[in-house]
């Protein structure tokens, strides 16, 4: 299902936190977001899975307007995973994948044999299965991100919002987890920090500044040296990855920054 | 895993299986009867099992008792089996609703009361005995006034934390708690200038908590609040479930939180305010049964809302039985007592099982 942000304007206190955004996604594609902290990425996605109710703009899904649907019905459809994600109480792993199925039941319907069999193998495709039986709040940071990620997949969505789905986890299960997104076949808008992972995982990434998209393209397009310096204000050096030709992004601590945008204000004695 | 073939579709919690919640239901009907049944007979004027059965069952079928034995009857059918029956849908209602409230702000220290409703039920309660409105309606009129303070206490609490983004779960609980101060303090300012030493009286039930008052006319109501309420709240316990995991999550699960908190608010609202009304503010069990029934059932609210008002009612009862017999004649107030009983419970639970609430 084809996902399409179009003039997307969020307003709180007069400030635009996203100013006429334009984002497409085909079905089937993989959308990164990336950007500075606070240029609106999550603002964005929130007006997606519809926790936000934009100021302007309209977002499709499958041609729908997304905001006339009602809630039960996009859910269906949209999947998130949120950066606001814990619970307060302990429920358990498997009773958190489980609320997965909310969208597709009425009131407290039990879950089908089916249904079932669709959490388990969530479980086992986050690598989760062994800790059903723990409560959500034992868990580290990671093992929750992963059971969450397990709950969306679960609501067997068409469009799955990702914000920021790799933090927490140790290397292999951030490879993981790409892998996933990049073989699920749903359409995926996925807003990452690490630009690496995001030139590897992404058909396409947009940059966020400021609220406003200021590029978007094929990976190897946008994430160049001159465009990572105007936005994140940091050099860069910027080569092939030598098996998949990805850009890889590679920093160097020790130069100094580009002026304008940050300046030494003290160094260390 | 459990193993589910051959029930699919019919099993609502995997992790616990049908069989054992239903065992557990049904030795806690029994424990909660034979506490009744006990409780009703104990008192003043003890009556064995035998003979409190043998009177309630007269009065339910229109049996006869000899003539020696009309004020033992009337002792167990007119003043203790209403009183033992409040306290069993008073402890259900304030278990249920406390564990409702507690997804609802999506905080573990919430009780029925967080929104103000028993300061604003004493306000109301007590300007009524003073000022003697409302007295077409006679003995409840005291009642009535306090199920309406604590109604008017609500909408006030809920209209003064709506803001911009509407009702978000911690502006609720801080304006509950400004409030309750203001209401105590106008409560204060009237016993200061009342006329009569009743309105202390009055005030020390309404904030302490009695079943002193209990009668077969009184009942009715605060049942059928109590019943429909838990029914409902039971109805809605995936929507409690996602609630707890917040706003956000909610969203995008196709519940909205801000609509359903104020429906169910609402239904916590009534059965609070008419459970105050016939029985004053009894702390704790609201606070901790939830809890404790947690650790028993775990956090889904189906089958939290299944047990937790049977913990409630038979807590409640006990609590009664010993309130008017340990120190009789006098009796103790109901909120000392299950604070009494409650906290080395709890404590010893959490102790022993790991129990975690409210985060790490």
């Amino acid at each position: 299902m084809d996902l399409h942000i179009e003039d997307l304007t969020v307003t709180v206190d007069g400030r635009d936190l996203v100013h006429r955004l334009d984002l497409e996604a085909a079905d089937g594609e993989v959308v990164g977001l990336v950007g500075p902290n606070g240029s609106g990425k999550s603002t964005a996605l929130r007006c997606v899975y519809r926790a936000l109710r934009p100021s302007g703009g309209v977002v499709r899904i499958g041609g729908d307007d997304l905001w006339r649907l009602p809630l039960r019905r996009s859910a269906q459809r949209v999947a998130a995973l949120t950066q606001q994600g814990s619970a307060d109480f302990d429920f358990t792993v498997e009773e958190v994948v489980a609320l997965g199925r909310t969208p597709h039941k009425q009131g407290n319907q039990p879950l089908t044999a089916v249904e079932r069999d669709l959490c388990e193998n969530a479980m086992a495709q986050m690598d989760v299965t062994h800790l059903a039986r723990r409560g959500i709040l034992e868990l580290s940071g990671g093992e929750r991100q992963r059971v969450l990620m397990a709950r969306a997949i679960v609501q067997q969505p068409s469009i799955l919002v990702l914000d920021e789905p790799t933090n927490h986890l140790d290397i292999r299960h951030q490879i993981q987890l790409l892998r996933y997104v990049r073989g699920s076949g749903l359409t995926i808008v996925i807003v990452l920090h690490d630009l690496n992972l995001a030139a590897a995982a992404c058909d396409r990434i947009g940059v966020l500044s400021e609220g406003r998209l200021v590029a978007v393209g094929p990976p190897e397009e946008v994430l160049t040296a001159p465009l990572i310096s105007e936005v994140f204000g940091v050099d860069v050096t910027i080569v092939r990855h030598p098996i998949t030709g990805d850009p890889q992004i590679l920093f160097e601590l020790d130069s100094a920054p580009p002026s304008g945008r940050y300046q030494t204000v003290a160094t260390r004695p | 895993m459990v193993d589910h073939v051959g029930d699919a579709g019919t099993t609502a919690h995997p992790t616990v299986p049908r069989a054992r919640t239903a065992l557990l239901v049904a030795v806690l009907v029994i424990v909660l009867a034979a506490s009744a049944l006990i409780a009703i007979g104990l008192g003043s004027a003890a009556v064995p099992p035998a003979d409190t059965l043998r009177y309630l069952w007269a009065s339910v079928t229109g049996g006869t008792i000899s003539a020696d034995e009309v004020t033992r009857y009337q002792i167990i059918w007119q003043i203790r089996t209403p009183r033992v029956l409040l306290a069993v849908i008073v402890g259900a209602g304030l278990a249920a609703i406390g564990a409702a409230i507690q997804a609802l702000v999506r905080n573990a220290l919430a009780d029925p009361y967080i929104l103000g409703v028993s300061s604003g039920a004493s306000v109301g309660a007590v300007a009524i005995s003073l000022f003697g409105a409302l007295s077409a309606l006679g003995i409840y009129a005291v009642s009535v006034g306090a199920f309406l303070g604590a109604m008017a206490a609500t909408a006030l609490v809920y209209l003064i934390a709506y803001g911009r983004v509407g009702v978000t779960p911690l502006r609720l609980v801080l304006t509950g708690v400004a409030l309750s101060f203001g209401f105590q303090a106008v409560m204060s300012v009237m016993i200061y200038f009342a006329p009569t030493s009743e309105a202390t009286g009055t005030v020390l039930f309404w904030t302490m908590g009695s079943f002193g008052a209990a009668t077969w006319g009184s009942l009715p109501i605060a049942a059928a609040f109590v019943v429909v309420g838990i029914i409902v709240l039971r109805r809605r316990s995936r929507v409690l479930d996602v609630m707890s995991l917040g706003d956000e999550t909610a969203a995008s699960l196709g519940i909205d939180a801000g609509r359903a908190r104020k429906s169910l608010f609402l239904m916590t609202a009534l059965m609070t305010g008419a459970i105050v009304a016939v029985s004053g503010t009894i702390g704790f069990v609201g606070l901790v049964i939830p809890h404790i029934t947690r650790m028993i059932t775990g956090a889904t609210h189906a089958r939290l809302l299944l047990i937790a008002p049977f913990l409630g009612a038979i807590l409640m009862v006990w609590v009664d039985l010993l309130a008017r017999t340990l120190v009789a004649p006098r009796e103790l107030p109901l909120g000392v007592l299950t604070a009494i009983i409650g906290v080395p419970v709890f404590i010893y639970l959490m102790r022993r099982r790991g129990y975690v609430f409210g985060g790490r």
